[in-house]
């Protein structure tokens, strides 16, 4: 089958400093590819040229048959058909929760208000938000707003969603109730390509993961052998430091050694 | 105080007032206008047309307008274009505004997170739907005191009309001072006329900026 998104060979710098230094990878319709890796491995700006908010430097990116470089004139055209979230939420402040819903439906594709509205309201309840319709963006919670994020994204009906760390920025009780709402999407068969440091929700939401590193994709595979046993040194230290070491254990263990216990 | 002296004369003043609040509010109609295309310009940074914005506006905020005046009503004759008095004073006001007009508008731009623009585009909006709908409205909300204290600072400026030969309220004063006497009283009126003409404006102000507050986005803004 062909891939809705294909990147090939893509290089981008900034200032002379390389961020992605040869990047490609093709994603299937329904399928969740989960990116990971440390921060300033590239993964967001990754993100970020595939739906042209950076422009790339060499290679090529396409969607479908419609290539992506960042400077056509109409790139409006090619976003409105990926849609993508960010750590910040970035709601449009100025607008109720529901007029924030349907600019880009009405403005954008020029759908009808009412049959917007109806579908968006059921999208709402879905995530557990309709009665906040016409609240103002400021009185919600940072999960409750990723969530109108999320579902602003989705009323686009996009062939592509893109997510970068959109739990980055939320208080700990709030992540799951967003990721639930991601879970959900995966099951329904959106097609996503997903930036996290969750590792359990990457591991629940993966068909592939691709671990990058210093600007290129240093592994990639399924989410169970990746997780259990990664191939590169490198990603296996990078999993490793999601675990911590018991501190009492440490305590213990050091008992034995005299002088141990006082601040070196 | 002469005030038989002031009630003779205060149609003259109305008269007055009158002119230099018609061509005030032109200049300052296209002055927003040339503010917000300038604004624009640069914000998008448009090649070409956002350098001849900036230095259109290095050059009109660093002249007088009474030089800019000069130049267009006794400067552009010599080159052949003959423009009226009136037209003189609304592109000599317009050209001064729009300057102050452009960075009261960019100090608003610039204030709304780049992340707004970004979450626009990601919706498919076009650049004039983005500005439209997202950037701007969040924007004018920064500005607007700017914005309004433009309008007083260049409804003030409408004083050196005098020297195109408009009868203005400055140059309603300057005639009835010069013909004899009375100095106290036509300052006194001239005073009070340019209070009267601009207070609702502070006033407005204040107004507005007092909804734009309680309306509070939550954006840098406490509430």
């Amino acid at each position: 089958m062909e891939p809705i998104l294909r990147v090939k060979d893509i290089h981008k710098s900034f200032d002379g400093t390389g961020v992605l230094k040869g990047v490609s990878l093709e994603i299937h319709e329904g399928e969740v590819v989960v990116i990971i890796g440390p921060s300033g491995c590239g993964k967001s700006t990754l993100l970020r040229c595939i739906n042209g908010l950076e422009r790339i430097d060499r290679g090529e990116i396409l969607l479908r048959d419609r290539r992506i470089s960042g400077l056509e004139k109409d790139m409006h055209l090619v976003r409105q058909k990926i849609g993508m979230v960010f750590q910040s939420y970035d709601l449009f402040p100025h607008m109720k929760v529901m007029d924030n819903l349907l600019l880009g439906p009405t403005k954008a594709l020029k759908r009808s208000r009412e049959e917007t509205e109806a579908e968006a309201m059921q999208m709402l309840s879905r995530v557990g938000l309709a009665d906040k319709a016409q609240a103002l963006p400021r009185t919600l919670s940072g999960g409750q707003k990723q969530r109108v994020a999320l579902v602003r994204a989705m009323l686009m009906h996009p062939e592509l969603l893109l997510l970068d760390e959109i739990t980055a920025a939320l208080d700990p009780e709030m992540v799951s109730e967003v990721l639930n709402v991601v879970i959900d999407l995966a099951e329904e068969g959106m097609t996503m390509a997903i930036v996290t440091h969750e590792m359990r929700f990457a591991e629940a939401v993966a068909d592939r993961v691709l671990f990058m590193e210093d600007g290129v994709i240093a592994e990639e595979g399924g989410p169970e052998e990746f997780f259990r046993e990664p191939r590169t040194e490198r990603a296996r230290q990078f999993l490793q430091s999601f675990t911590y070491a018991s501190a009492r254990k440490k305590e213990k263990a050091d008992s034995g050694n005299p002088g141990s216990g006082k601040i070196r | 105080m002469d005030w038989g002296f002031i009630g003779s004369h205060i149609t003259d003043y109305t008269a007055g007032a009158w002119v230099t609040l018609r061509f005030g509010l032109y200049g300052v109609i296209c002055s927003l206008v040339l503010g917000l295309l300038c604004c624009l310009a640069r914000y998008f940074r448009v090649p070409v047309l956002k350098s001849i914005a900036h230095g259109y506006i290095e050059l009109a905020r660093n002249t007088p307008l009474l030089v800019q005046l000069f130049f267009l009503y006794a400067g552009l004759p010599r080159v052949g274009i003959r423009l009226s008095a009136e037209a003189c004073a609304v592109i000599g006001l317009t050209f001064l505004g729009g300057a102050y007009m452009s960075e009261a508008f960019r100090s608003g731009l610039e204030s709304v997170d780049k992340s707004q623009r970004e979450a626009g585009e990601c919706l498919g909006l076009t650049r004039a739907q983005n500005i439209r709908y997202v950037l701007l409205p969040q924007a004018l909300a920064t500005a607007v005191p700017a914005l309004f204290a433009n309008v007083i600072f260049l409804i003030k400026e409408t004083s050196m009309f005098s020297v195109l030969a408009m009868m203005d309220l400055m140059n309603v004063a300057d005639t009835l001072r010069t013909s004899g006497g009375h100095t106290v009283e036509v300052l006194f009126m001239l005073a009070a006329a340019y209070l009267v003409l601009l207070l609702p404006v502070s006033l407005a102000a204040t107004l507005t900026e007092r909804r734009l507050r309680y309306a509070g986005f939550g954006n840098q803004r406490t509430v």
